[in-house]
């Protein structure tokens, strides 16, 4: 793990990447990471994210500039601005049940090649997957879904980057650090070694790449 | 009584003690206010919470503990937060009992559409496909017609939001199950006629010998 500042973390980021942002309607987002997205004028992002936010909020802020040309998520409907650029054909957007997002998302992160899921069987979602029957069920095949960078907000995390979440600002933060090839996070609070017990570590360090610092 | 209140106090009956429950947003996220007293039921948060509590007081909301519209909430003494591969575990595994979701059109055989009108509406299913599919009991909470228009319909034109039929269907003039994959009038509001819900369905309605009226 590699302390860095938020200008410097995205910074790496070429335009054209895929990034996967953690939370859920802007909340357990790492702003400080996506204010910078802004002012660096990243463009031509790849979004993975669950939903849209709204706008000048969340990953919402990506939107108001026009920065996202692809995305999968599972809900854009509170942002009126991705829906008219999905509507005008000006970005790209898969929209894919939630259940569906996640478990592709930790498949690319556990070296699974995909998941069997019953959720959108008869539905249009089969729209050209792969279906197959087993013990009398019918499930698609999901693939893997992986992404160059994860941006991830933690609660806590330590010098040696082992994170921890709180309440409902944990929900894809801990699956996206494991599914992308540079995984950088923000935290509410960086403490010392040991202040996170070690039952209590959901994000162990060695994942992560790039702690920001505060200040 | 106005027609939400309606739905939400009949389907509340619906309850037991130790369920687990997911509530949908709009009509099913009013059932919580009509839990019969002395029941304790759990209810999820899809983004990551089980026992959801009350909106909190002025000032005492918590930034990062929201509903699944990003609304502050409060949690209940004994709640559990999680990450969403876990709380689409419960879902989809059939770990819910309950799921109460709003709905745009059900058919004759059950079959929930939900989630989208090609060309007008696009918003993503969000949680809702998984909801349907895995949870133990599929209840929808909505009003019984849209602009005098059936929105209990012979077959959905509508994208359909599972394969998998509903159990219940409870509106501001009926409730309805499907006992034999058949659509069947179970009760009526009260004051209503079998023919006057009947006058207003589109879909054909199996109707026993006896629908009483919803007692709430």
């Amino acid at each position: 793990m590699k302390p860095v500042s938020a200008e410097e973390a995205i910074a790496m980021i070429p335009n054209g990447a895929s990034i996967m942002v953690g939370g859920f309607m802007g909340v357990g987002t790492p702003d400080r990471l996506l204010d910078e997205l802004v002012r660096q004028k990243k463009s031509g992002l790849f979004l993975i994210s669950n939903d849209a936010a709204v706008p000048g909020k969340g990953v919402g802020k990506l939107f108001d500039g026009g920065q996202v040309t692809n995305m999968i998520g599972t809900h854009i409907g509170l942002n009126p601005k991705a829906q008219q650029q999905m509507l005008g054909k000006q970005i790209t957007v898969d929209l894919i049940p939630q259940g569906t997002f996640v478990e592709r998302i930790r498949a690319g992160g556990c070296g699974l090649g995909g998941v069997l899921t019953p959720t959108g069987v008869g539905t249009l979602v089969e729209g050209g997957k792969q279906k197959i029957d087993m013990n009398g069920k019918s499930y698609l095949i999901e693939t893997a879904l992986r992404a160059d960078f994860a941006l991830v907000h933690a609660f806590l995390a330590d010098y040696i980057g082992n994170l921890a979440y709180a309440l409902t600002a944990r929900n894809f933060n801990p699956v996206m650090a494991m599914a992308a090839d540079t995984v950088i996070v923000t935290a509410e609070n960086i403490v010392p070694v040991g202040v996170i017990a070690p039952d209590h570590v959901v994000t162990p360090g060695p994942l992560v790449d790039y702690l920001v610092a505060n200040g | 009584m106005d027609a939400q209140t309606l739905i939400a106090r009949r389907v509340a009956q619906e309850l037991r003690s130790g369920n687990l429950v997911n509530l949908g947003i709009g009509i099913p996220t009013l059932v919580a206010n009509y839990v019969p007293q002395g029941l304790a039921v759990f209810f999820q948060s899809e983004n990551g919470l089980i026992g959801t509590g009350p909106i909190p007081e002025q000032g005492m909301a918590h930034p990062l503990l929201t509903d699944a519209g990003g609304r502050p909430i409060s949690a209940l003494p004994g709640a559990a937060t999680f990450d969403s591969a876990m709380s689409f575990g419960l879902i989809r595994g059939g770990h819910v009992d309950i799921t109460v979701l709003g709905g745009l059109q059900v058919d004759a055989g059950g079959h929930l559409a939900n989630w989208m009108i090609p060309g007008k509406m696009v918003p993503g299913m969000g949680g809702a496909m998984d909801l349907v599919t895995g949870a133990k009991r599929v209840i929808v909470a909505m009003q019984h017609a849209a602009k005098g228009k059936s929105k209990i319909v012979a077959e959905c034109n509508l994208p359909l939001t599972s394969a998998r039929p509903v159990d219940l269907v409870v509106t501001d003039m009926a409730v309805i199950a499907f006992p034999g994959g058949k659509a069947t009038l179970m009760e009526t509001a009260p004051g209503l006629k079998v023919a006057e819900v009947l006058a207003v369905t589109e879909a054909e309605l199996a109707i026993p010998d006896k629908v009483p009226e919803m007692k709430l």
